[in-house]
């Protein structure tokens, strides 16, 4: 068992999904995977398929038209799976918090674990908030409840 | 009774055990000389087994009963395939083994609804249709010079075949890059994310049948390799640094070709390919002519 717990922490498998962000979260986000950052060197991988991601990365405000989209993805996702909201928007909705169209921040819709705060957030709290979320899928595969 | 006294006779045992080992460890060196190649730091060398002991601990998502079926046949067929290789049998057999191991992952791709998937399997027919004849046509140019389809039979000649089949060595370049999924010809799916087919053929496999799949490719890859090692197979550690070298080439290939389409694939396989290796036999032949 604590093989697979080590096994889980080196290799957070990452897809990221965009709500209607104005794309500087997700530059910011590839920003992460370049040599400067390489976040790769942890074994995050940038996968676009929900079958196989261990961790759902959001950016951009949770609206009428794509929360199915999100809920479907996240549900694809198998377990143990966990949710990064990243950037002003995805966490509260921001500027678009009244909009009629927008329903808010993204744990309106699916249960968010982290949140990286930003506008846009800055590629150092990405990784740090990737970190954070490792922290829950430890007490999880260590089979501790987690709220 | 075990026979201690002959060791000897043990060691195909072990490198069958080992083989998706080696594999392991030749696609974590994969991924850090690629990162260094791009100035990045890369990952540990050991991290293939992380996610492939990751992928068997997720919760199992099977897009049809016969799925799983098909990864583990895609894994225990690479393995029949090495192991006809390491016994020094038959080559042509090891060719149509692996030929069956990748039809089993073809039908598992087939096996879903996902237009993803589905057109993944249908170019990795493609694929297939392109490296097959190739490594055919390289069984042959062997059995020009050794006169038997054997594994075994390369061992008893005394001159590296590396010397005596140069083009039909540059012509498994190719071969790995498809067998390998790496750019120029990674058509049907590749290890990176943002292609426009998501995973392509390896997308409706998660969890488990995932981690299956990826023992299955890296034995593939390892029997590949030994294949080109058996260039030189007077001394051992020569054609293990053959095969690195072979390797090295892809890598570099693949770090600075973008990807091309199946057209290309297929006609650069079909024409460098074949003309390397039939130029090989035909230099050989005349040889022969000459000194006779």
């Amino acid at each position: 068992m604590k093989t697979m717990t080590k096994a889980r922490l080196k290799s957070p498998w990452v897809m990221h999904f965009d709500c209607g962000s104005c794309n500087g979260c997700d530059i910011e986000i590839l920003a992460a995977l370049t040599p400067k950052f390489d976040v790769e060197r942890f074994g995050i991988v940038n996968i676009g398929d929900p079958k196989q991601a261990d961790v759902l990365v959001v950016t951009g405000p949770a609206n009428k038209r794509n929360q199915r989209v999100l809920k479907n993805l996240y549900d694809q996702m198998p377990q143990p799976k966990a949710v990064i909201a990243v950037g002003e928007c995805a966490c509260s909705g921001a500027i678009f918090h009244n909009c009629p169209n927008t329903l808010g921040g993204v744990d309106k819709v699916i249960p968010v674990d982290v949140y990286v705060p930003g506008c846009a957030a800055r590629p150092e709290s990405i990784i740090d908030g990737v970190v954070l979320v490792l922290q829950k899928l430890q007490k999880v595969s260590e089979g501790e409840k987690v709220d | 009774m075990v026979d201690f006294a002959n060791l000897y006779t043990y060691i195909p045992v072990v490198l069958v055990i080992l083989a998706p080992i080696i594999g392991g460890i030749m696609m974590g060196i994969d991924r850090k000389l690629t990162a260094r190649m791009q100035s990045r730091m890369g990952p540990p060398i050991v991290q293939p087994f992380y996610d492939a002991i990751k992928l068997w601990g997720k919760e199992p998502f099977i897009a049809s009963q016969l799925q799983p079926i098909l990864a583990f046949g895609y894994f225990g067929f690479s393995i029949a395939a090495f192991t006809l290789l390491a016994f020094g049998q038959d080559m042509l057999l090891m060719i149509f083994t692996m030929a069956i191991a990748d039809l089993c992952l073809i039908f598992a791709a087939f096996n879903s609804k996902s237009p993803y998937s589905n057109i993944g399997a249908r170019r990795e027919l493609i694929a297939m249709m392109s490296y097959e004849p190739v490594m055919l046509l390289a069984a042959i140019s062997v059995f020009f010079v050794t006169g038997s389809f054997m594994v075994g039979s390369i061992y008893e000649i005394s001159q590296p075949l590396l010397t005596i089949l140069p083009l039909t060595f540059l012509a498994l370049i190719p071969v790995l890059i498809i067998d390998m999924k790496k750019s120029p010809f990674d058509v049907s799916g590749s290890g990176h994310a943002h292609q426009e087919l998501v995973r392509g053929i390896y997308t409706e496999f998660s969890g488990y049948t995932l981690a299956l799949v990826e023992l299955g490719h890296w034995t593939k890859i390892t029997l590949l390799l030994a294949f080109a090692s058996l260039f030189w197979s007077q001394n051992l550690i020569v054609g293990v640094v053959l095969a690195f070298a072979l390797f090295f080439v892809v890598l570099v290939i693949d770090n600075s070709y973008p990807r091309l389409d199946w057209k290309t694939m297929i006609k650069t396989t079909w024409t460098v390919g074949f003309l390397l290796i039939i130029a090989n036999i035909v230099g050989l032949i005349a040889r022969v002519v000459i000194l006779s």
